[in-house]
């Protein structure tokens, strides 16, 4: 249990430290910590396959991704100039949100048939469960692969789905509105622009 | 607590005593992996390489390390001081980290031949070495010039990309094996080594693996001829020399991954069983090391728009279909 507190506190803070922060490379850092503590809280949980693939989604491909557009932005140190400060105004309502939610949590974890704890998930009534990231126990590669691909097949497709609407969604809205033209076309009308403009600053 | 380990090898003060031993091994690896380079690159080009310290020039690591030490530490200005620091850090820990889950020679009852044996080993390697990109990225980004940040973007691009097509090539070896632990696809190697029904895959992890350590001909990240040094350019000192250990290790590391999952791990070939197991390994990752010195002294570097287009059009297909071609076959095969 005495880990449990440790990488809450750690995960709380980390995240505190993610919308503070006052550079933007920081709050990447502290992301990056945040799900590597988020990844151990698996691992302490018998979860491993999920915490090995938070690291390699999360922490490998997409946090890479922030990394390198905040890179690339601010390419100096120096950190984004702020906007006014409207914490003040919406504050109040984001704390009234967390507690309610954090109400029906408690409310529901205690009413429900089992209260599930991080120490109690390994074992069932049964007894102790095979041992972890064995095969057929709770959380194994293959165990995690199975569920996904028989019992909860359905929602695992759906989520497929909405990612790709997400991705088609972002290239119309950002993409190039333009028929496709190729490269090497493209050079050339490029270079007739800067020509004409040429001219026309000369005649000017 | 579970059963991660078997007996013996779960007590804490054993763990304790196999990491720092295999910690000093792989540092003086990595000493002798710098000279060998240089020896059998000075070889190559018709010269003799190191010979002036020691017999031989054996002494040569020695005095580098010496040397890298004295060297001054220089914090540029316009550096973020924090973030420059812990860099190479991020990069070394994670090379490092690698070792707790490789595994050396076959286990005996009661001990093995590694400092633990985790189910996920494989996806575990993986997850580390994409974490080890941060210590370059960052690294490039907090030294606050220009030449830097452009190495550290061209290898946030170049890892995602080659990483994607090196996953999709050992996934093949997964399928056949049907385990993600490291010795378990090493005991399914016993009869036929893998390099063999999963030859695309093993062409294809050895040309990322090279993306991944930076290495010629992919060493985009640092090319001397256009980015000064790339991402380390501002580092000196000792923190220079935590970068290039760390992409050392990342080469024995990525040798070590081609032997457990390719060549047999292990396991003796035409059944010579009268050399022990760890002495084949030995050999089989110092024949990956060589092989990758000797690509390094033979072929230029590429051009970047060709790395990427290699990568994304030639790569990642090829790789795709062979994990295709080898789910089918299997799964016909039952």
């Amino acid at each position: 249990m005495i880990e449990f507190y440790i990488l809450a506190f750690v995960l709380i803070a980390s995240a505190i430290f993610v919308v503070t922060a006052k550079k933007p490379v920081y709050s990447v850092v502290g992301l990056l910590l945040h799900f590597a503590a988020l990844a151990i809280m698996y691992f302490s949980l018998a979860a491993e396959f999920l915490a090995v693939i938070q690291i390699i989604v999360y922490s490998g491909a997409i946090l890479m991704l922030f990394l390198f557009v905040i890179a690339l932005l601010s390419s100096g140190v120096a950190p984004f100039s702020m906007g006014p400060n409207r914490l003040p105004k919406i504050a109040i309502p984001a704390v009234a949100v967390v507690l309610v939610t954090l109400g029906f949590l408690i409310f529901g974890i205690s009413h429900a048939p089992h209260v599930i704890t991080p120490a109690g998930m390994g074992a069932t009534a049964a007894g102790p469960v095979a041992p972890v990231g064995a095969a057929n126990s709770f959380g194994s590669v293959a165990d995690f692969g199975k569920a996904l691909f028989t019992a909860d097949l359905l929602p695992f497709e759906i989520t497929a789905f909405i990612l790709m609407v997400a991705v088609i969604g972002v290239i119309l809205l950002a993409g190039d509105a333009a028929p496709y033209v190729p490269t090497r076309k493209r050079a050339r009308i490029v270079e007739r622009e800067m020509r004409e403009a040429i001219l026309r600053a000369g005649e000017e | 607590m579970n059963q991660w380990w078997t007996p013996a090898a779960s007590l804490w003060w054993v763990i304790l005593i196999k990491s720092a031993v295999l910690l000093l091994i792989v540092i003086t690896t990595f000493a002798y992996a710098m000279l060998a380079e240089r020896k059998v690159m000075g070889w190559m080009q018709m010269r003799p390489g190191p010979n002036r310290v020691g017999p031989w020039g054996l002494l040569q690591p020695a005095v580098d390390a010496v040397k890298l030490i004295l060297k001054e530490d220089l914090t540029p200005k316009t550096a973020d001081p924090l973030i420059y620091r812990l860099a190479p850090f991020i990069s070394l820990v994670t090379a490092l980290s690698v070792y707790a889950v490789i595994p050396f020679a076959e286990p005996q009852p009661g001990s093995i031949w590694a400092i633990s044996d985790v189910n996920a080993g494989i996806l575990f390697i993986l997850a580390l070495t994409s974490i080890g990109v941060y210590g370059i990225s960052l690294g490039g980004w907090a030294s606050g010039s220009k030449y830097p940040l452009l190495g550290s973007v061209r290898a946030t691009a170049q890892m995602i990309s080659y990483e994607l097509s090196m996953s999709m090539s050992l996934i093949g070896v997964l399928i056949l094996a049907g385990t993600t632990s490291l010795a378990g696809i090493v005991n399914g190697q016993a009869k036929l080594w893998y390099f063999i029904p999963q030859f695309v895959g093993f062409i294809i992890y050895i040309i990322t693996a090279i993306a991944e350590t930076n290495r010629a001909p992919f060493d985009l990240v640092e090319a001397d001829a256009e980015l000064v040094g790339g991402f380390n350019t501002e580092y000196s000192g000792l923190r220079f020399g935590l970068f290039f250990i760390a992409e050392y290790i990342n080469m024995l590391t990525v040798s070590c991954i081609a032997t457990l999952l390719f060549l047999g791990g292990w396991t003796a070939p035409f059944g010579w069983t009268v050399v022990p197991g760890i002495v084949w390994f030995l050999i089989k990752v110092g024949f990956f090391m060589f092989f990758y010195i000797w690509l390094r002294s033979t072929f230029p570097r590429l051009r970047y728009d060709r790395l990427m287009a290699f990568g994304w059009k030639v790569l990642l297909p090829v790789a795709t279909l062979n994990l295709i071609v080898t789910a089918v076959v299997v799964a016909v095969r039952g």
